[in-house]
């Protein structure tokens, strides 16, 4: 491995834990000269190892370059740091000197309370994603635009809003309290779910940024897990759906990064090694009285990711579409549940109930009642598909439905 | 919706019959979900107890009426012939019971 290899994945790994271990010390108020300092030192590992080569250690290297940054910034700074010292004598009961503490306890711990200081309700959705990809990622700003179908500079102003926030609201870097805990790691989890789904569901065509962006949701979900604090069922929930979901990764698209649907993916490209790491911790989730959303949506996932075609597996996912709306409606959930319907109790059923649910404003209900009338009314079918056609939005969804329409004109003619 | 039924002393299901009888509730209310149009719901345990005047207190909720309520749900309905309709399919209709549907008063009028 080269030093811009290297850098680059030290990157992903050592930049959240000096950032983090900075953020606490400073606090919150100071979080962009915990950013440069940590920017600084990842500049300067670049310059020095091009030139004198990789040192031996370069975690530890990287570790003592931002210590070294840290007093350096305090003794240039005076007003700053008397502020600070002050603050943290104050805490900590420190003796003279500041002390950048990256130990690996401080570290896990400040990740930790970072987590939850950036997926803090006081902040819409969209930003604390933004900040857990820069801070808690080490995204760039041109990746997070990238993700979000936008520009740098939009990116640029909503994470400078959330900074100005949790500094003007003086947010604490601190875990919740016990009683707080369950309420604030719903916060946290939501966070992550979007994050994945944000990479699992993107537009954007770049397959290899949609997988990190699934990656890092994981990787920040694993850290949750990895915590006897945060370990609770509800998490390992979400961890579970989210190893189902990534297991079809290399099977859902095409060499040009085109979809291919469920049913026509090849199954020896499913990853057998997450599956089972999704079984493990659907089995791990299983405790405690809460049946959450993640549970549900994990169970749902789990027939999906197996293989065997069990007589069951269609009444088992009805059912979980069912509590799943119960406990929170979205038009996707009405789809998919109805779908569900029709392959338990069939095409007749289905339709009824479809044409209750009233979703006109999406094309992936004319799609489904499309899908419906197939064999049933082929007339109404072709007109459903042709109605999803003019609502779908992405070139993807417009093709698929080009080969559906054509299939069944095909077969209408013959 | 307030679901009423009979009381059947011989009510003795099956396992079998008692998760069938579940699912059938679950694609019903599944059903109404789907519309968006579920506000929130409890089934009632066969548990409990009344409360009289001068501290008289009976078992079971059951004790000197025919029908006995066993659950109800609070759905989202303009008005009582939407929440009519919602109320179609309900499984206690095949077993001999009746849903009463009843509109909420709003607290301020």
């Amino acid at each position: 491995m080269n030093e811009k290899e290297l850098i680059a994945q030290l990157f992903k790994t050592e930049y959240r834990k000096i950032i983090s271990v900075l953020c606490k010390l400073f606090g919150i108020v100071h979080i962009e000269i915990a950013e440069d300092i940590t920017n600084d030192t990842f500049l300067l590992a670049s310059e020095t190892w091009g030139l004198k080569g990789i040192p031996e250690n370069p975690t530890a290297w990287l570790y003592t370059v931002a210590k070294n940054k840290t007093k350096d910034y305090f003794k240039q700074h005076k007003t700053f740091s008397e502020k600070i010292v002050f603050d943290i004598k104050q805490n900590q009961n420190l003796s003279e000197e500041v002390e950048v503490d990256l130990s690996h306890k401080n570290i896990t711990d400040s990740q930790l309370q970072m987590i939850f200081t950036i997926c803090n309700p006081i902040i819409p959705a969209e930003a604390q994603i933004g900040l857990a990809l820069r801070i808690l990622c080490g995204f760039g700003i041109d990746e997070i635009a990238e993700a979000f179908l936008t520009n740098k500079e939009t990116i640029n102003k909503r994470l400078f809003r959330a900074k100005e926030k949790l500094r003007t609201e003086n947010i604490k870097i601190e875990l919740p309290t016990e009683n707080d805990v369950n309420s604030r790691l719903e916060t946290v989890l939501t966070t992550l779910y979007l994050l994945f789904n944000e990479g699992y569901h993107s537009s954007t065509q770049k397959t290899h940024l949609r997988k990190e962006l699934c990656l890092e949701a994981m990787r920040l979900n694993y850290f949750l897990i990895e915590n006897k604090t945060t370990n609770k069922p509800i998490v390992n929930a979400l961890m579970a759906l989210m190893c189902f979901h990534a297991s079809r990764f290399e099977a859902r698209t095409n060499q040009i990064g085109e979809p291919i649907l469920y049913d026509q993916q090849d199954k020896n490209l499913w990853n057998e090694e997450l599956i089972a790491k999704g079984n493990f911790y659907l089995i791990q989730s299983a405790s405690g009285n809460e049946l959450s959303k993640y549970h549900l949506e994990a169970n749902i996932a789990y027939w999906h990711s197996s293989k065997l075609e069990n007589p069951k597996k269609w009444d088992n996912i009805l059912q979980a579409y069912n509590q799943l709306l119960l406990i929170e409606y979205s038009p996707i959930t009405a789809l998919n549940r109805t779908y569900a319907l029709a392959q338990v109790k069939g095409k007749q059923t289905a339709i009824i109930e479809a044409e209750k649910l009233n979703i006109a404003d999406n094309h992936y209900y004319f799609s489904l009642l499309g899908y419906l009338y197939t064999d049933i009314d082929d007339a109404k079918a072709i007109w459903y598909f042709e109605m999803a056609q003019q609502k779908a939005k992405t070139d993807n969804d417009k093709s698929l439905l080009n080969k559906k329409l054509d299939d069944l004109k095909k077969k209408n003619n013959s | 919706m307030i679901f009423r039924s009979e009381i059947n002393e011989s009510f003795g299901p099956t396992p079998e019959q008692m998760q069938g009888n579940i699912q059938h509730w679950m694609d019903w209310m599944g059903g109404i979900a789907a519309q968006g149009k579920m506000a929130s719901g409890n089934r009632l345990s066969f548990e409990g107890k009344i409360l009289k005047p001068n501290n008289v207190i009976a078992d079971g909720p059951y004790a000197e009426v025919k029908e006995i309520i066993g659950g109800y749900i609070v759905v989202k309905a303009i008005n009582i012939d939407e929440a009519m309709t919602l109320a179609e399919g309900c499984p206690i209709l095949s077993h001999g019971g009746n849903v009463e549907v009843r509109s909420i008063v709003a607290v301020n009028s």
